[in-house]
C-alpha cells in the first residue's frame, strides 16, 4: 500500500460531463486538483445521444455558461447542428439543441482539461474511500495507490456495479467497452448510505452506408446557428442534417414477438427506468394504440459512418434489433455497428445530500450527476460545476454556493433532488421550475454572470463585455420608458398602417411596446435611435417589456417565498423536541433533514401549520443557545 | 408564511355574541381602516383612539353596520404592526362580511395562530407565551384535519377533486406542448383544453354559489338527534324549539327526512339535526331517510340518543349503539313520566345521560345545558373559530381560482402557452390550497401516461 505524498485540495472521481465541470471549476479556483477516470480516452464521452441542450437542457447548459463552466464552449466548438426549439412559443420556453461530433467533442474537453493549470490528470479505479472519523480525506484506487485530498467529488455516473444488458444475456460493464467500477459503491451502502438501482438504456449504432436517406425526411439546422455560449462569437463547424423516420405495425409486431427474451419483461432489470426515456419496447406495450414511432436518424461525427437512431432503445436480443430496426422504411438493408443495451447501476439517494452536494453523512465528500440518480449531460454537468465549486470553497473556508429555484434551473434541480429524493432517474423539464419565466435561456448571463465572475470562474474580458451589456440594456430600458411619441405625419402613418390609431400623442415607447402588435422592429421605425441597438438587446428590451405583467409577478411569489427560503434550519436540530407537530411530520422532517424551511415546505406531507410550529421553534432554539 | 403582509380575520367566538371584532395587521392596516369604515366625525383614524362611524360596501356604498373601529399604530399593538380593530354590532352573518370587505381590499385572511405568531417573531411575547401559541396552531391543525376529513366524506372536496382534475389534463397537455417539441405530439389540442377549463370553471361557479347563500349563520354546533322509531326524537326537537317543526304522529317511521333547526343557547348556536328513526325497514322511502341518518352521524359534533325509558333495551337500540360506536354520545332517556324499566347492557359509554319528558318539556333545560357544557368543556368552540375561517379561506380560494381562469381564457387566443401555463398553475395553486397538494409531479405522472414522450 503506497500513499502519494502530495496532498490534494480536490479529487474528483470520474471524467464524464459532471467530473469535467467539477474538475475545471475547482482548479480555476486555485485549488490543487486530480481527476480520475478509468479510462483516460473516453474523458467527456457521450455515452448516449450525440447531442446536447434541448427544453430545460439548453436552459441549464446556458447556465452553466453564465457561471463560468465549460459545456456550451465545448459544444460551440464541436457542434454540427444548432436549433433553436419552440421559436413560436414564448421566450421562457426557447430551448437551444445541439448535435454534437461526439469525437471531436471529447478530444476538445481533454485537451481543456490538460491545459488547464492546478489539474493533474489520471487513469485509475478507485475502489474505496480513505477516511478519518466522519470526514473523508482521499481515495484508494485498486492498482494500490491511495491519494490524500481535502475533498472528493464522486461523479461515476453508470459505472458503480454497472450491469449491461442485452436480450437475455447481461454482463458486468461501465458503458459498453468499459469496465464497471466495483467496490464503492459496496463501501458506501456500509457507511450507512442508501444505494439504490437505476436503469437506462441506448439505441443501436446503425451504419450510414446501409440506410437509404433518400426515402427519410431531413431536418436541417437553423442558419446562421446560434451559439450556446455567451462568449462565442460564431459557429464554425460545417453543419450536417438529421433525418426522421417511422416504426410501423410490422416493427411492432417484431419487437411483441421478442418480448419473451426481453430482460425487463421477464423480470431480469430491477433497477427503475425513466418513463420520459422509454425504451422502444416500452412503449409499443404501453401505448399499443399508438401507430408508428418517430426516431430522429442523428448523425455521430463529421467523419463517421455510424449514426444514432433517437428514441430507439431496446434491450431485445440483436436479432430482434436487427430484424425490428430493418422494418423501418429506409432502413431496409440496415446493418448494426453496435447493439443496443440497456445497463443497471447503482445510484446513492441524493435526500442524504446538502444543497450544496455535500452528503450528510461524510464531510468533504460531494456527490454529481448519475450517482445522484439524474440522467443526461447537461444535468450531470450542472451539478458537477456546483460540487466543484462547493468542494473548492470548503477547501477556501468559505459558504458554499446554493443556487436557489428562483435563480437557475440548476437550483430547481438541485433542490428537487436533495429534498425529494429520487426513484426514477431524473431528467430536467421546465415544468419542474414554478418561475419559468423567470429563468430563461435569454438571461443566464444576467442572472448569474455576476455569480461566476465573483468566484474567478469568468475571465475579466468576459466579464466586462456582459457588464457592457448588462448596461446597454438599462439604458435602453430607461429611454424607451421616457421616450414620447409625438405624432409627425410619417408616425402617424406608420401608426394607421399598424391599425395602432388609438395611441395618443405623448405615449411612451414602452406603453406602446407592450401592445402585442408593436416589434421592436416597429418602434425602430418610428424611432432612429433605436435603429443602433444590437439584436440581443433588442430582445432583451422586447422580452422584459412584454412580458413585464407576468414577469412582475413571479418576481412577487419569489419575494414572498424569500423569507422561508432565508431560513436555515441547523444540521443539529432535533425535531423530537418539537411536540406540537404530529408525529408524522416529524419523522418526515427527522430523515429529510431540510437545510432549510423553504425546503421543509416542499417535502410532500409537511402542512403550513407545521412550517409555523417548525419556524417558531426554530427562533426559540436560537434564542436559547444564544 | 408571508411575514410581511397584511392579515385579517374574525378575533371574538363564533355565535351570535354582543360584538364581533374583526382584526388586521400590517403595512396596510390603516388603508383597509380607510377604505371600509367611514367616522361620523371629520378626519380620519386617530392611533390608539376609538371612533365611530359606519362600516360600508366601498362597491357600492351600501351601508353594512355601525362600529367603532381603533387603529393601534405599530410598535404599540398585539403585534407590533399597523392593527387595526373593527367593533361589529351585528350578528355573525355582519361580521362575515365585513371581513369579506376587508379581504376584498387586498388582504389576506390570517393562517391559525397568526398574530400570535407575529408578536412572538416581533419580540412582543416570550417564549413561554409563544409556547402556548403552538400548541394552539397544533391543535387548531389538528381540527382542520378534523374537518378535512369531514369533507371528505362531503361534497366538497370530491368537487374540488374533480375540479383539480380537470386543471392538471389541461396543464398536462400545456406542458407537454412546451417540453416536448420534437416528439411528434401532433398540434396542440385547443379544443381539449378549453373543455377541461370550461368543466373546471362550471363547478367552481357551482361551488362558490352555494357559498354565497350564507349558510355560515346556520354553521353552530351541530347536534344529530337519533333514535328507533317514537322514542321521541321529534317531540324532543319540537321542545327544544318551542314550535310543531317535525311532523309528529304516534305512527314509528313519519319523520323521513333529516330536519335542520337551530337555537341560540348561552351565547351557542346550536344547530339539531333530526332524523328518521333507524330500524330493520324494507320501505324503501324510510330506508333512505334512515341511509342519511347513518351519513350524518360522522357529521355531528355531538349525537343525542334518544331512548324510550319506559321500554326495555331492545335489538333496535342496540343497532343504534353500534352504528354510534366511537362517537361523542349524549343518552337521552325519554318519557320520565311513565314508569322506567329501561337499563343498559355493560361496556355503554356516554358522556352524559340525562332523563326527560320530551312532551311535557320536564328536563330538557337541563338536557340544554348538558349539551353546551360538553363544548366549553372540551375546548371545541375555540376550534370552531376555525372550522368558519377554513371556509373563509375556501371561498377565498376558490374565487382567486375563478380569476386565473378568467385571465386563462382571455388570453388563450393571443397568449403564449407557457403563460397560459402561469394561469392554469396559479388557479391550481389556489385550488390546492384547499387541499395542500403539489403539481408538478401530478402533472409529468399525466404527461407520461398520455403521450408517448421519449427519444
Amino acid at each position: 500500500m503506497t500513499t502519494c505524498d502530495l496532498k490534494y485540495d480536490v479529487i474528483v472521481v470520474g471524467a464524464g460531463h459532471a467530473g469535467c465541470e467539477a474538475a475545471l471549476a475547482a482548479a480555476r479556483m486555485g485549488c490543487r486538483t486530480m481527476l480520475l477516470t478509468i479510462n483516460l480516452d473516453a474523458i467527456a464521452l457521450m455515452s448516449c445521444n450525440p447531442s446536447i441542450g434541448g427544453l430545460a437542457k439548453g436552459h441549464l447548459v446556458k447556465e452553466i455558461d453564465a457561471l463560468g463552466g465549460e459545456m456550451a464552449k465545448n459544444i460551440d466548438a464541436t457542434g454540427i447542428q444548432f436549433r433553436i426549439l419552440n421559436t413560436k412559443k414564448g421566450p421562457a420556453v426557447r430551448a437551444s439543441r445541439a448535435q454534437a461530433d461526439k469525437q471531436l467533442y471529447r478530444l476538445r474537453m481533454k485537451r481543456v482539461l490538460e491545459q488547464q493549470t492546478n489539474l493533474d490528470l489520471k487513469q485509475g479505479e478507485v475502489i474505496s474511500l480513505c477516511l478519518d472519523g466522519g470526514e473523508v480525506h482521499g481515495v484508494k484506487l485498486r492498482s494500490g495507490i491511495s491519494y490524500l485530498s481535502k475533498t472528493v467529488v464522486v461523479t461515476t455516473g453508470t459505472f458503480m456495479r454497472g450491469l449491461i444488458h442485452i436480450g437475455l444475456n447481461n454482463y458486468p460493464g461501465g458503458r459498453a467497452g468499459d469496465q464497471p467500477s466495483i467496490g464503492l459503491s459496496d463501501q458506501l451502502r456500509e457507511f450507512g448510505f442508501h444505494v439504490g438501482r437505476l436503469k437506462t438504456g441506448t439505441p443501436a449504432r446503425l451504419d450510414a452506408r446501409s440506410i437509404d436517406f433518400s426515402k427519410l425526411e431531413s431536418q436541417h439546422g437553423d442558419s446562421p446557428p446560434r451559439p450556446f455560449s455567451f462568449s462565442t462569437e460564431r459557429i464554425s463547424m460545417p453543419q450536417l442534417p438529421c433525418h426522421i423516420a417511422y416504426t410501423n405495425q410490422r416493427s411492432h409486431d417484431i419487437i411483441r414477438s421478442g418480448l419473451d427474451r426481453s430482460p425487463l419483461y421477464s423480470g431480469i432489470i430491477e433497477g427503475i427506468g425513466p418513463r420520459y426515456c422509454p425504451s422502444i419496447e416500452d412503449k409499443v406495450v404501453r401505448f399499443p394504440d399508438k401507430d408508428r414511432h418517430q426516431t430522429f436518424i442523428e448523425p455521430e461525427g463529421l467523419d463517421t459512418i455510424e449514426v444514432y437512431p433517437s428514441g430507439m432503445s431496446t434491450s431485445l436480443p440483436v436479432d430482434v434489433q436487427i430484424a425490428f430496426y430493418r422494418s423501418i422504411v429506409g432502413l431496409e438493408c440496415v446493418e448494426i455497428m453496435r447493439p443496443a443495451y440497456a445497463i443497471e447501476y447503482d445510484y446513492v439517494d441524493p435526500i442524504q445530500l446538502h444543497s450544496s452536494l455535500e452528503t450528510k453523512m461524510l464531510q468533504n465528500l460531494y456527490h454529481a450527476g448519475q450517482i445522484n440518480g439524474t440522467s443526461g449531460y447537461e444535468e450531470a454537468a450542472g451539478q458537477g460545476l456546483i460540487a466543484g465549486i462547493n468542494a473548492a470553497l470548503r477547501v477556501k473556508g468559505r459558504e458554499p454556493l446554493v443556487l436557489t429555484r428562483s435563480q437557475a434551473y440548476i437550483g430547481v434541480m438541485i433542490d428537487d433532488l436533495v429534498t425529494l429524493g429520487t426513484k426514477e432517474p431524473y431528467r430536467m423539464f421546465t415544468s419542474r421550475a414554478e418561475y419559468r419565466l423567470l429563468l430563461r435561456e435569454d438571461n443566464a448571463d444576467l442572472r448569474l454572470r455576476d455569480i461566476g465572475h465573483q468566484l474567478g470562474l469568468v475571465s475579466e474580458q468576459e466579464y466586462l463585455a456582459f457588464v457592457d451589456k448588462r448596461d446597454s440594456i438599462g439604458a435602453e430600458m430607461e429611454r424607451i420608458s421616457t421616450t414620447r411619441l409625438h405624432q409627425s405625419e410619417k408616425v402617424v402613418e406608420i401608426l394607421t398602417r399598424l391599425g395602432l390609431q388609438d395611441i395618443q400623442n405623448g405615449t411612451t415607447l414602452e406603453q406602446l411596446l407592450k401592445r402585442p402588435e408593436v416589434s421592436y422592429d416597429e418602434l425602430a421605425e418610428l424611432d432612429l435611435v433605436s435603429r443602433e441597438t444590437s439584436a440581443i438587446i433588442r430582445e432583451q428590451i422586447e422580452i422584459q417589456t412584454k412580458y413585464k405583467g407576468y414577469i412582475d409577478r413571479q418576481m412577487e411569489q419569489v419575494e414572498q417565498a424569500k423569507k422561508l427560503e432565508a431560513s436555515r434550519i441547523p444540521d443539529e436540530f432535533d425535531y423530537s423536541t418539537v411536540k406540537s407537530m404530529t408525529t408524522e411530520v416529524r419523522e418526515k422532517l427527522s430523515k429529510n433533514r431540510p437545510d432549510t424551511l423553504g425546503q421543509a415546505s416542499r417535502i410532500p406531507g409537511v402542512t403550513p401549520a407545521a412550517i409555523s410550529i417548525l419556524s417558531i421553534a426554530l427562533k426559540s432554539s436560537s434564542r436559547k443557545s444564544s | 408564511m408571508y411575514i410581511r403582509d397584511t392579515i385579517a380575520a374574525v378575533s371574538t367566538p363564533p355565535g351570535n355574541g354582543g360584538i364581533g371584532i374583526i382584526r388586521v395587521s400590517g403595512d396596510q392596516a390603516a388603508v383597509v381602516g380607510s377604505i371600509v369604515f367611514t367616522p361620523v366625525s371629520d378626519g380620519g383614524l386617530v392611533s390608539h383612539r376609538f371612533s365611530f362611524g359606519t362600516i360600508r360596501d366601498a362597491a357600492n356604498g351600501v351601508k353594512v353596520d355601525e362600529a367603532m373601529a381603533v387603529l393601534m399604530c405599530s410598535p404599540r399593538s398585539y403585534t407590533r404592526e399597523d392593527v387595526l380593530e373593527l367593533h361589529c354590532h351585528g350578528g355573525w352573518l355582519v361580521v362575515e362580511r365585513v371581513l369579506a370587505l376587508v379581504l376584498a381590499c387586498g388582504v389576506r385572511l390570517a393562517e391559525p395562530g397568526e398574530f400570535t405568531r407575529r408578536a412572538f417573531l416581533n419580540g412582543r411575547i416570550d417564549l413561554i407565551q409563544a409556547e402556548a401559541v403552538m400548541d394552539i396552531i397544533a391543535s387548531k391543525s389538528d381540527a382542520a384535519l378534523q374537518l378535512a376529513l369531514r369533507q371528505g366524506e362531503g361534497a366538497l372536496s370530491g368537487r374540488i377533486d374533480e375540479v383539480r382534475g380537470h386543471l392538471l389534463q389541461a396543464l398536462a397537455l400545456v406542458e407537454a406542448y412546451i417540453d416536448f417539441p420534437d416528439d411528434d405530439l401532433g398540434h396542440t389540442d385547443v379544443a381539449a383544453i378549453t373543455t377541461s377549463v370550461e368543466s373546471a370553471q362550471a363547478i367552481l361557479s357551482d361551488l362558490l354559489a352555494t357559498f354565497e347563500e350564507g349558510r355560515i349563520i346556520r354553521d353552530g354546533i351541530s347536534v344529530l338527534i337519533v333514535g328507533k322509531p317514537n322514542a321521541g326524537k321529534s317531540s324532543l326537537l319540537n321542545r327544544l324549539l318551542n314550535e310543531n317543526r317535525a311532523i309528529v304522529t304516534p305512527i314509528p317511521g313519519t319523520t323521513r327526512d333529516i330536519i335542520e333547526e337551530t337555537i341560540i343557547f348561552e351565547g351557542l348556536s346550536i344547530r339539531f339535526l333530526d332524523s328518521a328513526g333507524i330500524r330493520h325497514t324494507k320501505d324503501l322511502v324510510e330506508l333512505e331517510g334512515i341511509n342519511r341518518t347513518l351519513e350524518k352521524v360522522p357529521l355531528a359534533d355531538l349525537v343525542l340518543a334518544v331512548f324510550d325509558g319506559s321500554r326495555r333495551f331492545c335489538q333496535e337500540d342496540q343497532m343504534l349503539l353500534d352504528a354510534l360506536a366511537g362517537r361523542k354520545v349524549l343518552a337521552v332517556i325519554n318519557k320520565s313520566d311513565l314508569p322506567q324499566v329501561l337499563s343498559f347492557p355493560d361496556g355503554c359509554q356516554f358522556l352524559d345521560t340525562v332523563r326527560i319528558a320530551a312532551l311535557s318539556g320536564d328536563g330538557v333545560d337541563l338536557l340544554k345545558r348538558a349539551v353546551c357544557r360538553q363544548f366549553h368543556q372540551s375546548g371545541a368552540i375555540d376550534s370552531r373559530e376555525y372550522v368558519s375561517l377554513s371556509r373563509a379561506r375556501h371561498r377565498d380560494a376558490l374565487v382567486s381560482a375563478v380569476d386565473c381562469l378568467r385571465q386563462f381564457s382571455f388570453g388563450l387566443q393571443e397568449r403564449n402557452l407557457e403563460l397560459l401555463a402561469i394561469d392554469l398553475r396559479d388557479a391550481l395553486g389556489a385550488v390546492g390550497a384547499v387541499t395542500g397538494q403539489s403539481v408538478t409531479d401530478e402533472v409529468l405522472d399525466l404527461i407520461f401516461s398520455s403521450f408517448c414522450i421519449g427519444k
